[in-house]
């Protein structure tokens, strides 16, 4: 056993687009569970093998909550300071029920046909404006704020403020500890005076039920309010606008995936779930839990109070799972990722998301079929310092 | 009491095996094969199982009342 080495460096080094660090291969295979030291906070556990990660994310010996007491290994300087995803059941429960209703896969449907025609929109104003277009900036951002401002009931226009300052959220070294802090202020400010707003005048958006769900029935206290409308908001987008341009970029290289989907565009939903497994979204590891009690994993005893890391693009590319798992098949049958985490904390956001890139990349194959790289792949500007990857913008032509 | 009956069932072709309904209730669902399981089809009222209903993204858990058949969760 190697147990007792020193602790590794984590994260093993900065992310390489989207390619996933071939030592997660190599632990998965050797070593399940590491020591690892982060920039910040105490030593962890590492698990890389897929069942390990779902022991980690599902099973309820494992706590979220705890990292409000703890010093929390992290990759930037603030420790996280509550909402939803460090809460533990049965708090955790209270607040998902109120929001899990809004996000069903049959009420996401529902908005399917709003979301089809805001991209048709975002399609029309690239063709009309011709090519090269930032695939970015002029399509993977505007469809997921549009949608998510519609749902919550934030204003549109508003965006430019909440864009800038949600960055801050995501941000490991992108910003100074100061410019998070300010920006995150600001955006519970904000959310406050929209929150603020529904009590004026009620809402029929989920901002404004949340609001009744506090002022009605007490069912959560302001801070927990606030904290959620913000929360919302930025997941809402951040990571789907982060993915759409992903998504391309993975289809657009290896071309000839972008041409078996041009041909059979049924093929959209199983490709959307592939290549969710197959794109390491996050930088690195995601937030850590820690054990409750002992418990063993990946042959090592964890002690109740040692916290652990999953990585969940790790776990998508357990060949003990996925067959050929390091290659993308778009047809691949069956597909239990990770992608979007296990457990109680599993993406609240998931149906809104999968409907959102099978809308976005049905769109794209099926209107601007001769899709292409407009500058050369080594001079793509990769965000840095981001809790996940994407491109910082990604020009296009057709 | 311990008349009333509640019966948990879980379309396992609906599930997606997003593992939070056996986290949440972890008495009373299971996962197997990566899909979601009731522990037991006739349960004792319990909240949490209506909390895991509610929090099932595809609204696979239904929960009724044994005796009247009457739907408790998820809402329509
Ligand atoms: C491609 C897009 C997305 C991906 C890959 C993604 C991924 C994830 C993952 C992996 C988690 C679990 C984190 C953990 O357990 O540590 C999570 C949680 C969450 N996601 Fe997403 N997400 C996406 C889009 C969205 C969207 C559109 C929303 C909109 C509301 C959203 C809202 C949330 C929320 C609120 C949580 C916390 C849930 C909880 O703590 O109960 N996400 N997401
Ligand atoms: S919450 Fe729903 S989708 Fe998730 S495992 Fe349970 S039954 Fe399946």
């Amino acid at each position: 056993m190697t147990t007792t080495s020193e602790p590794r460096t984590y994260p093993f080094g900065l992310p390489d687009r989207l390619n996933l660090d071939p030592r997660y291969a190599r632990l998965r295979a050797e070593e399940p569970l590491i020591r690892v030291r982060l920039p910040y906070g105490e030593d962890a556990w590492l698990a890389t093998r897929y069942q390990d990660v779902r022991t980690v994310l599902g099973d309820p010996r494992f706590s979220r909550a705890a990292v409000l007491d703890r010093d929390e290994p992290r990759t930037r300087p603030e420790p996280t300071s509550g909402g939803i995803l460090s809460m533990d059941p049965p708090e955790h429960t209270r607040l998902r029920k109120l929001v899990a209703k809004a996000f069903t896969m049959r009420r996401v449907e529902a908005l399917r046909p709003r979301a089809q025609e805001i991209t048709d929109e975002l399609i029309d104003q690239m063709i009309d404006h011709g090519p090269p277009a930032d695939l970015v900036e002029e399509f993977a951002l505007p469809l997921p704020v549009t949608v998510i401002c519609e749902l919550l009931g934030v204003p549109y226009e508003d965006r430019k403020d909440f864009r800038r300052w949600s960055d801050a959220a995501l941000s490991t070294t992108a910003l100074s500890r100061e410019q998070v802090q300010e920006y995150l202020d600001n955006l519970h400010e904000y959310m406050a005076g929209l929150v603020a707003r529904r009590r004026a005048t009620p809402t029929d958006d989920l901002l404004g039920a949340l609001v009744r769900a506090r002022d009605e029935e007490d069912r959560l206290s302001e801070d927990e309010l606030v904290r959620l409308g913000v929360g919302l908001l930025i997941a809402g987008h951040e990571t789907t606008a982060s993915q759409i341009p992903n998504f391309v970029y993975v289809l657009l290289t290896q071309p000839e995936h972008w041409q078996r989907l041009r041909a059979e565009p049924e093929l959209v939903p199983r490709a959307v779930e592939e290549l969710l497994r197959y794109i390491p979204l996050g930088a690195a590891a995601g937030f850590p839990r820690y054990a409750t009690e002992d418990i063993e994993l990946g042959g090592v005893l964890v002690r109740a109070g040692e916290p652990v890391l999953a990585v969940v693009a790790s776990a998508n590319r357990d060949e003990s799972v996925f067959p050929d798992a390091d290659t993308l098949d778009l047809r691949r049958e069956v597909n239990p990722h990770v992608g979007f985490g296990h457990g109680v904390h599993h993406c609240l956001g998931a149906p809104l998301a999968r409907m959102e890139l099978q809308v976005a990349l049905g769109s794209l194959v099926r209107r601007l079929r001769e899709l292409r790289l407009a500058t050369p792949e080594p001079e793509l500007r990769w965000k840095t310092g981001m809790l996940v990857r994407g491109l910082e913008s990604f020009p296009v032509s057709w | 009491m311990g008349e009333l009956r509640w019966r948990v069932g879980v379309d396992r072709e609906t599930c997606i095996g997003s593992g939070i309904c056996a986290a949440t209730a972890p008495n009373h669902f299971t996962l197997d094969a990566d899909r979601s399981r009731p522990l037991a089809e006739l349960v004792e009222p319990d909240d949490v199982v209506i909390d895991a209903a509610e929090s099932c993204p595809v609204e696979a858990i239904a929960v009724s009342d044994a005796s009247t058949g009457e739907r408790l969760a998820p809402e329509e």
